[in-house]
């Protein structure tokens, strides 16, 4: 482990990550004067604080999920002095908005990743959000979510290619396909992924909630009905169902019949987690980055120290340091251990009854 | 090998049994004979002796993804199965083999067995080269001996005999004896499992299909007791013995050929006619009244020689309580009661030390069979075994030709506290699922939590989860794999022996323990102590 030095552009408090000379927090789980938030999901963005500061493209989402808070936004790239600290928001590929937070002062650089996920040659596979953009620092803060070499994901084109497939062939035998995967990124990833020739796409009202807010974004979306809509029953055995993973077992999925399930997570790599969810299919796909894209996304900040957050944070720390890295730990509230144990599975299993009722995701980590 | 890959790829991921069946039956339709005796002998349990040891496969993957140990580990640890974990971490190949399963097991994979540590590697390493994700992790659990998919070996000649337009009981019984190592499956013998018509075709000494028994919780809804037929249930292994051309063989339940293993049975069956197969359970036996404890079986069982001690110290007899074959004629469609006039009378005209006929309990009433059964313990027996009079030997568990139910006494428990847990395998990977339990001993300041028992089933998942959410939060210190908690959990923990083992800190072994349920009304200061656990070690051994 490396001390904390005096310079640190980041350091750890009981409310969060805070930076000391710029006298704000990044992502903090308690309430804070000023929050730099990286994404809108609830572990990384919670209520409370007196001031957010957020990439321009969060605006809409954020405000969805946490209602009338007091937001400035910054475009990407675009820097902005706090306190004498020059601060801007990059792109970290993982949801709509979501951004890396880099921090310059006194001579150093430092960049905060949030969640992010990075492809080969940080090419832009995800279509709702713009791809990470890999930034030099003298350290970065990286997420550790998938940080095992067990961890390798397939290109998102087999991926939509095998879900297609699956869709088509439940259609085509007449039973309705429902994908269960976390409503807010993940499920916009999917809609924006998958042939919408093939049936029509319905909606669980939470995932809907956020649909509106990412079309409200610009993002381009296809279309999409929720069962209120009043789909006929033929329609709903065509069908491909996203909703949030809290539906199963849940009443609201009587209504599809004898309808096949499929869960799309980065935890669905492995056998077991796949067979503890006792769905017919697990689809493996991740927003957050796999082993490779851990090591690609660390090496192109040329940083020679690196603070690992939320994940396999242990088996991390040491794998870099025995890359030759200035590697230490920084124990956070986001996701915490979950990371080994499938936190989208983890949800708790609340009956969605109502349409529209939205679905409480507090606590939950996306994967 | 990619047939068949992609046949376990779709087994693993189905649910429904319909949907299995419909897999294993295109595949049939499809693979060449040579390749589908193989698939048939692995789906069906079979296991060949393991080509590789597992280090040698550990190290060879290691080194073609260039991964310390420690960080293999960390994988194998999250993932729970070595073959997953290897086929996760190797980098990509170039995987255009088309090779036949055949061809890989008798060319390929059976050759590997005496090479030099390094030729291994390299081969090992060149074979999962050529394969893709699908290929490789089944290469490598056909390799490691830990192939296992989730259909049974009933399910799989379901299949089968779908595919070839025959009864499946007819393909259960050519089946019989498939699976042992000693016999390599070839495209021959696969062709006599579905040849056209009704002939059984089985090899000489191949046993019947075993009869399976359903848990039974009341009897009171199964009649008068005069329509059945009541014995006790023994805790041994349950086998048949099979006389035909002059010779013995001996097979257990899983189908393994143990005659070598028992010959004192051998030499009590000599005398049976031909054509004569019976069905009981190998206990072992000294003086007395009552069978001694299965764990003296357990230590002969594991033993490589039987050397003259282990003879004595555990001698076996055949407790015989089914007829299937008499007079070389298949009597499983009989009567029980038929069956066991004939079991009775060939037993009586060929007496030996070594074979025993299972005795019928009787009693006229279901109350006067429960009083009985509650003397089970002192008796060394596990309950009673209640069989339909009028029952055929079926197949497995069916139930369309009579029942054979088993009521089995209620296990002994007492109240434990959790103290270390250690995350499971396969469908319980990365959750603590395999814990430690212990009791209390000594009083006052030195009353200190003593382990006991290991136990990992009897819960549900939610309560699995539940409990792994605790260990979590209460975990004192991680020993690699182990994490010792904080004791704050109290179970009720079953089990049905108890035994003394000086191999054990506390003195005690106990056998199939197994969670009853989470004690959230317990303190964990109110869980039971040693001195009980004592106590009912004298209570069950008194004879």
């Amino acid at each position: 482990m490396v001390a904390q030095c005096a310079d640190d552009l980041v350091v750890l408090r009981p409310e969060g990550m805070y930076c000391p000379p710029g006298d704000f927090f990044i992502d903090p789980w308690r309430p804070v004067e000023r929050a730099v938030i990286t994404h809108a999901h609830s572990d990384h963005a919670r209520s409370g604080h007196r001031r957010y500061l957020a990439a321009a493209p969060a605006a809409l989402v954020l405000k969805a999920r946490l209602g009338g808070i007091s937001l400035d936004t910054l475009a990407y790239g675009e820097p902005v002095t706090i306190n004498g600290v020059t601060v801007s928001l990059h792109p970290a590929g993982h949801v709509l908005g979501s951004a890396q937070v880099r921090i310059a002062h006194g001579g150093q650089v430092w960049v905060a990743s949030g969640d992010y996920k990075a492809g080969p040659g940080f090419a832009a596979e995800d279509a709702t959000c713009e791809a990470f953009e890999p930034l030099r620092c003298d350290t970065f803060i990286s997420e550790s979510t998938f940080g095992l070499p067990v961890y390798r994901w397939k290109p998102q084109s087999a991926i939509a290619a095998d879900i297609n497939a699956w869709w088509a062939a439940n259609a085509a035998a007449g039973r309705a396909s429902v994908l269960m995967a976390y409503s807010f990124g993940k499920a916009q990833r999917i809609l924006a992924m998958v042939d919408a020739g093939i049936g029509p796409i319905v909606c669980h009202g939470a995932t809907e909630n956020l649909n509106a807010a990412y079309r409200a974004s610009g993002v381009a979306l296809p279309a999409t009905r929720m069962v209120s809509d009043g789909l006929d029953r033929a329609d709903l055995r065509r069908a491909l169902v996203l909703a949030p993973p809290s539906v199963q077992g849940s009443t609201w999925l009587k209504r599809f019949g004898d309808y096949a399930d499929a869960f799309a997570s980065g935890w669905m790599q492995l056998r077991g987690a796949r067979r503890r969810n006792a769905v017919d299919r697990g689809f493996v796909l991740s927003d957050h980055a796999d082993w490779p894209g851990l090591m690609r996304a660390i090496a192109a900040t040329d940083a020679a120290r690196v603070i690992v957050t939320h994940g396999q944070v242990p088996v991390m720390v040491r794998w870099l340091q025995a890359q030759g890295l200035e590697a230490q730990a920084f124990e956070t509230e986001f996701a915490g251990e979950t990371g080994a144990e499938a936190p989208d599975t983890a949800e708790p299993a609340k009956p969605a009854a109502a349409d529209a009722a939205p679905i409480d995701e507090t606590g939950v980590s996306p994967a | 090998m990619r047939r068949f890959a992609r046949l376990y790829a779709e087994l693993d991921a189905q649910t429904a049994t319909n949907a299995k069946v419909a897999a294993l039956r295109r595949y049939f339709a499809e693979a060449p004979p040579a390749d589908a005796a193989w698939a048939v002998y692995f789906l069906a349990g079979g296991k060949p002796r393991q080509s590789v040891p597992t280090r040698l496969l550990r190290a060879a993957a290691q080194r073609r993804a260039g991964l310390p140990d420690w960080l293999f580990e960390e994988s194998y640890q999250a993932v729970g199965d070595l073959a997953e974990t290897i086929a996760h971490v190797l980098p990509q190949g170039a995987a255009d083999d088309d090779t036949g399963l055949a061809a890989w097991i008798e060319t390929r994979l059976a050759p590997l067995r005496g090479l030099a540590d390094a030729e291994i590697e390299a081969r090992l390493i060149s074979y999962w080269d050529m394969l893709d994700w699908q290929g490789r992790f089944l290469l490598t659990k056909l390799i490691g001996g830990g192939f296992r998919v989730g259909v049974s070996r009933l399910l799989v000649l379901r299949a089968l005999a779908e595919q070839a337009g025959l009864d499946p009981k007819l393909v259960a019984l050519r089946a019989m004896g498939y699976t042992d190592a000693r016999t390599p499956p070839t495209a021959q013998r696969f062709a006599r499992l579905i040849a056209p018509g009704d002939g059984a075709g089985i090899d000489a000494g191949a046993p019947y299909p075993f009869f399976l028994a359903h848990p039974l919780a009341d009897p009171g809804t199964l009649g008068d007791t005069a329509q059945w037929l009541v014995e006790w249930k023994y805790d041994g292994i349950r086998a048949q013995v099979v006389r035909r051309a002059g010779q013995t063989w001996i097979w257990s339940r899983g189908e393994e050929l143990v005659t070598e293993r028992f010959p004192e049975i051998v030499a009590a069956v000599r005398g049976l006619p031909d054509g004569s197969v019976l069905d009981g359970e190998i206990l072992v036996w000294k003086e007395g009244d009552r069978p001694a404890p299965f764990a003296l079986l357990q230590q002969r069982i594991g033993r490589k020689t039987l050397g003259r001690k282990i003879l004595a110290d555990a001698p076996v007899v055949f407790m015989a309580y089914d007829l299937l074959e008499n007079e070389g004629r298949d009597i499983r469609a009989e009567a029980q009661h038929a069956r066991r006039a004939r079991l009775e009378t060939l037993v009586a005209a060929h007496p030996a030390g070594g074979l025993r006929l299972s005795p019928l309990v009787e009693a006229d009433n279901w109350a006067a069979c429960a009083a009985l059964r509650a003397d089970s313990r002192r008796r060394g027996v596990e309950g009673l075994m209640l069989k339909e009079a009028t029952s055929a030997y079926g197949t497995g568990r069916t139930r369309d030709t009579g029942t054979w139910w088993k009521w089995k006494i209620d296990p002994l428990s007492v109240d434990c506290v959790l103290i270390y847990a250690q995350a499971g395998h396969g469908r319980r990977a990365s959750l603590y699922t395999d814990y430690t339990f212990a009791v209390w001993t000594g009083s006052g300041a030195d009353r200190t939590l003593v382990p006991f028992a290991k136990a990992y089933s009897g819960l549900t998942d939610e309560e699995f989860r539940k409990v792994d959410a605790v260990i979590r939060k209460t975990t004192i210190e991680k020993f690699g794999p182990v994490r010792s908690v904080l004791p704050s959990l109290v179970f009720e923990l079953g089990f049905e022996g108890i035994q003394q083992s000086p191999r054990h800190k506390s003195g005690i072994a106990v056998r199939f323990p197994r969670m009853l349920r989470l004690r959230t009304d317990k303190k964990v200061e109110e869980a039971d102590t040693l001195e009980r656990l004592r106590t009912l070690l004298a209570v069950s051994n008194t004879t």
